[in-house]
């Protein structure tokens, strides 16, 4: 199981929307760009007054994938080996979020697939984003 | 002057000494500044409690070995730049009783865990009292690589003209990483958004390297000649650890069998974190020739400075900025890829040394190459010597080892190490990351 979450000032919108099952990514209104993970000034221009957070499809690829034999993290331990994958967003290739795809067997991973996000409870009750093969069965 | 009083305060080095932008130019102290000297302390795999092999007390070692090496006065000795961190991802666990003997052994700072699990210069000095004429203290962070491009950068600009540059490591009980926030049951949502997934530290590396192998068609497999060649290396390296304590080479079935920790990353892709220390000196080159060893010239220092765009670097990003990060080296050192002698890139992990070593163009080596190269001669006796240190991989973690080695080399003092199919001229070393390392050219002659 995943390490439960408590959200800080700079990533409570993301959190919260999790929790309403959606997914919300920070944007840049004057560069027009998202960025992830989420950071007090924009990465392009420097702004810190510009930035906003955008919600998106929550569809997007598999861009890439290890498998995790050896975890530094206690809770998830005992679910070891399991995937990590880098999903990118459909709206924005360049914006990864990894996930343990829930559904995919261990290093069968299909690179490149669509994956839709899912909201799953993390020890604290908190959701988070996670990502499945489309498609696939829930 | 007041012991202590000297070095108060010492700050990390602007961004700006660092030579990361493109188009800078020849470097404007190419070959006017030398390193002579090296010490090294020994090595351990975890502290023991005695004060000398503490982190402060190996520092010690490692600074006084080299100012031995060198045969400076240790009065000449004008500065000191080192990093102040020594964590390998070991800290002081929470409530536990400090060291006191170990503490009470030195001089101590207002920080009772100076000199145990951080270092500062004032440590550094307050327990060096031959060191009179220290009046130049600067922090380089992260790895020895930051520390030499600030020494270099300062002696150059003649801040100091006989500099001791430092990197230390302390290395605790328990396992890497394994404590603190990871063994809690919950996180703060900042670092949540990359740390819940549980991915260990040669993740991004491993991911990289599967993206390698898709796009050209290359196996993990490709890499057991690396790995054998670097702990073949290693343990030629007397400072080493694995030649200290476990002279173990790696064959190619112990690579392929070994277990993963991120597939496609496996133990022996991992370096293993040791307690070491080692020193450098640096001085004008006019000094350096009156000195007991052979100057090796620094012709240049050159960084990245390069983020990837979201979690972890594409093979683009990493890509683009090691051939980036490749054209800075040259044109600062005004030489090219076929000046090279031998290259010392970093490799801890093993699974980016080809993206260091592809971006230098070593060899004429392309992108998607160099793993057919490790099928070719790359041992030290060879034409294509690649990380005669043997690097972390053969030595242990410190991320230095391929600086000593080019000094090394370069003076003909690498002993069973030495290369011998080819004249130890000019080398590159560096790292650590693609993104984000800092190199440095070093070479026989002031150019
Ligand atoms: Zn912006």
């Amino acid at each position: 199981m995943k390490q439960g979450v408590d959200p800080d000032d700079l990533t409570r919108p993301f959190w919260e929307a999790a929790n309403e099952g959606r997914l919300v990514i920070q944007y840049c209104a004057d560069c027009d760009r998202l960025q992830h993970p989420p950071g007090r000034t924009c990465h392009a221009c420097g702004s810190g007054d510009t930035l906003q957070w955008r919600q998106v499809s929550g569809r997007g690829r598999i861009y890439n994938y290890g498998v995790v034999h050896d975890c530094p993290i206690r809770l998830l331990q005992e679910d070891q080996p399991f995937n990590a994958a880098v999903v990118t967003l459909e709206e924005d290739p360049g914006i990864q979020m990894y996930s343990h795809l829930p559904g995919t067997p261990v290093d069968e991973v299909p690179v490149g697939e669509a994956v839709e996000v899912v909201f799953e409870a993390t020890a604290n009750g908190q959701k988070v984003p996670e990502w499945r093969v489309a498609g696939a069965q829930r | 002057m007041a012991r202590g009083g000297r070095a108060a305060m010492s700050t990390p080095a602007p961004a700006s000494v660092y030579r990361s932008g493109e188009g800078l130019g020849l470097w404007e102290h190419r070959g006017k500044v030398a390193a002579v000297g090296i010490g090294h302390s020994p090595t351990a795999r975890r502290w023991d409690g005695k004060p000398a092999n503490s982190v402060g007390g190996i520092s010690l070692a490692a600074l006084r070995g080299a100012i031995e090496d060198s045969g400076v006065d240790p009065a000449d000795v004008d500065g000191l730049v080192m990093d102040p961190t020594t964590t390998t991802g070991a800290f002081w666990p929470q409530g536990k009783p400090l060291p006191w003997d170990a503490i009470n052994a030195y001089e101590r700072t207002d920080d009772p865990l100076d000199g145990i699990t951080r270092l500062s210069a004032e440590w550094m000095l307050k327990n060096m009292p031959e060191l009179t004429g220290v009046q130049f203290t600067r922090y380089g962070m992260g790895c020895m690589s930051s520390a030499i491009c600030v020494a270099a950068q300062a002696v150059g600009d003649g801040r100091t003209h006989t500099c001791l540059v430092l990197k230390s490591w302390h290395n605790l009980e328990g396992r890497y990483y394994q404590g603190g926030a990871n063994a809690g049951n919950a996180i703060p949502g900042s670092s949540a958004i990359r740390s819940l997934w549980g991915t260990p530290a040669c993740f991004g590396t491993a991911v990289q390297f599967a993206e390698y192998c898709r796009k050209y068609g290359k196996s993990h497999d490709m890499m057991a000649p690396f790995i054998e060649n670097s702990r073949n290396n290693g343990l030629k390296f007397p400072e080493g650890y694995w030649a200290q304590h476990r002279p173990e080479e790696i064959t190619p079935e112990d690579y392929k069998a070994a277990r993963w920790i991120a597939k496609p990353a496996n133990l022996f892709d991992n370096d293993m974190p040791i307690m070491v220390s080692a020193a450098y000196l640096f001085t004008t080159a006019e000094r350096a020739r009156q000195l007991k060893q052979k100057p090796v010239y620094i012709l240049n220092h050159a960084s990245s400075r390069t983020r990837p765009r979201s979690l972890t670097p594409t093979l683009d990003e990493v890509e683009e900025d090691t051939a980036r990060t490749a054209r800075k080296i040259y044109e600062g050192a005004g030489i090219t890829a076929a000046d090279l002698s031998f290259e010392n890139m970093y490799d801890g992990f093993a699974l980016f040394h080809q993206f260091h070593i592809e971006g230098l163009g070593y060899r004429g080596i392309k992108f998607g190459e160099a793993l057919d190269f490790y099928q070719t001669d790359i041992s030290i006796g060879g034409p294509n010597p690649v990380s005669p240190s043997g690097g972390n991989i053969g030595c242990g973690r410190s991320r230095f080892w391929m600086h000593t080695d080019c000094i090394q080399q370069i003076q003909r003092r690498a002993s069973s190490r030495q290369v011998t199919g080819v004249k130890p001229e000019v080398a590159v070393s560096g790292g650590p990351m693609p993104l984000g390392g800092n190199f440095t050219v070093w070479s026989s002659t002031p150019g």
